[in-house]
């Protein structure tokens, strides 16, 4: 007689049937007992790219529940910006928070609160940012590529696309001294203009990148190794990415073509030309982790072209004419939301006429992303969470905040 | 659709839910919702054809003093390229707002930091606990009457 102990429906994750059922005892016509079991990935796991906590409920190396805990970087970044006696002093904050592209972050600080303020900035200033925060958005692709190359286990093209960051690291040492969290967009223009040199190096920068793209496909994208791992695993139906409020390469490895630098422009992005990547299942399933990888990388390379047009029309300018002398905007609220190499951030600002915020929101895409990452890991294997997890690409210190 | 026209059609469905709304405003209008009713209006606003609103892209709580307490939502409809405000408001001795998490999965950790923050109970909620606070702390931190505590589990706070 067989007699079945386990109380739950064997074979099933969820609704996704996986082909398991349980061994029986040769002679003893008896199923052996099965029970989940709950692992602890983190806090000090090298692949969750910071303090992350995922607690994974498995079935063998099945995994049934992701349950990720955070708030171990939290450092109160909105009570901080209360606290500030201006509007100003909450930049070096800002930039703290997505710390691998905080001109990025810096960018959509500066024209929430240009918005609020109603300041039109010079030319060469929109200019000079959308160069910075194009910049940016290359490097924190080339370490989330790079990363993630390490993730699954291969150690070269991380040290490659270390060594292409240090050429954008440099650039922006010569111009505002700091080489991490740069403090450099202010309210109403820069801290600094660009160095005389600014062009010339901008364009043999971009001559330099082109071809180490190409380099970056031949020694990772394509390689069987990373293909086998990353294709068809994690896929993310866009359907569910858009409930899941999931936005930037995370969304457009996906399928969906939604770009805020195209969908809804701000600063100077509907002057030049330039392409949407988005994921289209060439080596798995449409949305998988490969396609995330991917589009990162076409990013990298539509970026180039931004900088490469955006650097021929530079204009003269004072960069610091529009900068106000005392920042205390009438009482309102605004919203502003950029495309950063993470996603749509957002600040919601609340202003009471005082001198100080009354209230500082941020929308933070690595938050939003990795709230999708339980309904993407469902059903995968314990493996596959690494892989899922480093597509996604956190950076801790926004989520935390 | 013009925040004018979504007011009027809200208004004509749910008609004492609607408080009031800021419509002239140059940055972000916004309606204010009764907090018993936000599922409601969230589902009307996703699922009608005229609004669409497929994408919730901020949910925050926010301390408005003298004992109120509230959630803004910041919908926007990625097919008709619209957006909108809407707004609730509670009392902090029963800040009961109606879960949406039913509608737009990506309120389920906001809905959550809200409650971490400002200590706004979402009713409906699958999930509600703490997010970026450690699960024992007191208080809601963002509120603007939150007092430092001096020690939390033995340790000093202010530094």
């Amino acid at each position: 007689m067989d007699v079945t102990v386990t109380e739950k429906k064997e074979g099933t994750v969820g609704d996704v049937d996986t082909g398991r059922r349980p061994a029986t005892i040769p002679g003893l016509g008896r199923a052996l007992r099965s029970e989940e079991m709950v692992i602890n990935m983190g806090p000090q796991h090298p692949s969750t790219h910071g303090v992350l906590r995922l607690e994974l409920i498995v079935d063998g190396e099945i995994v049934v529940d992701v349950i990720p805990h955070i708030g171990y970087l939290h450092r109160c970044f909105e009570k901080h910006a209360e606290q500030m006696s201006n509007y100003q002093q909450v930049i070096p904050y800002v930039d703290r928070l997505d710390y691998v592209a905080a001109m990025s972050n810096e960018f959509g600080y500066v024209i929430a609160m240009e918005k609020l303020l109603k300041i039109k900035v010079p030319e060469r200033v929109e200019y000079i940012r959308v160069i910075m925060a194009e910049f940016s958005r290359i490097v924190s692709h080339l370490i989330a590529l790079g990363t993630y190359g390490l993730d699954m286990g291969a150690f070269t093209p991380f040290l490659y696309c270390m060594r292409d960051r240090e050429h954008v690291l440099d650039i922006f040492e010569e111009t505002c001294g700091a080489r991490l969290l740069y403090n450099y967009m202010w309210i109403g223009g820069l801290s600094h203009d660009v160095q005389p040199n600014f062009q010339e190096k901008t364009r043999a920068f971009c001559e330099y990148f082109r071809p180490k793209i190409v380099e970056l496909n031949e020694l990772l994208s394509y390689n069987k190794i990373f293909v086998e791992r990353t294709a068809g695993v994690g896929v993310l139906p866009p359907e569910v990415a858009i409930n899941y409020g999931v936005s930037g390469p995370t969304l457009r490895g996906s399928g969906v073509k939604w770009d805020l630098r195209k969908n809804d422009p701000y600063s100077i992005y509907d002057r030049f030309t330039f392409e949407i990547p988005v994921g289209k299942g060439i080596k798995g399933e449409v949305g998988d982790c490969w396609d995330r990888y991917m589009v990162r990388v076409q990013e990298m390379e539509q970026s180039v072209n931004i900088i490469a047009q955006a650097v021929e029309q530079l204009p003269e300018g004072d960069v610091q004419s529009a900068i106000p002398k005392r920042i205390r905007p009438e009482a309102g609220e605004v919203y502003v939301r950029t495309e950063t190499p993470k996603g749509d951030l957002g600040f919601y600002i609340v202003s009471d006429g005082t001198q100080s915020p009354y209230r500082v929101k941020v929308r933070p895409p690595c938050f939003i992303n990795l709230s999708a990452l339980p309904a993407v890991c469902r059903g995968a294997m314990i493996a596959d969470v690494v892989a899922v997890l480093g597509s996604i690409d956190i950076v801790l210190g926004e989520i935390d905040r | 659709m013009i925040p004018q026209e979504m007011f009027d059609v809200l208004k004509a469905s749910f008609g004492d839910a609607i408080l009031e709304a800021k419509l002239d405003s140059v940055l972000d209008p916004w309606i204010r919702v009764a907090p018993d009713r936000t599922r409601d209006v969230a589902k009307f606003l996703r699922d009608d054809d005229r609004m669409q609103f497929d994408s919730l892209m901020l949910l925050t709580g926010m301390d408005y003093t003298k004992g109120r307490i509230g959630v803004v939502y910041h919908l926007h409809s990625m097919k008709w390229n619209h957006k909108i405000v809407l707004k609730t408001e509670v009392g902090v001795e029963q800040p009961h707002v109606q879960s949406v998490e039913a509608i737009w999965k990506t309120a389920n950790w906001q809905e959550r930091e809200a409650f971490d923050m400002f200590g706004v109970l979402f009713d409906g909620h699958p999930d509600l606990r703490r997010i970026l606070m450690p699960d024992d702390w007191e208080g809601f931190p963002l509120r603007k009457d939150f007092q430092v505590p001096e020690f939390y589990n033995g340790m000093k706070v202010p530094y």
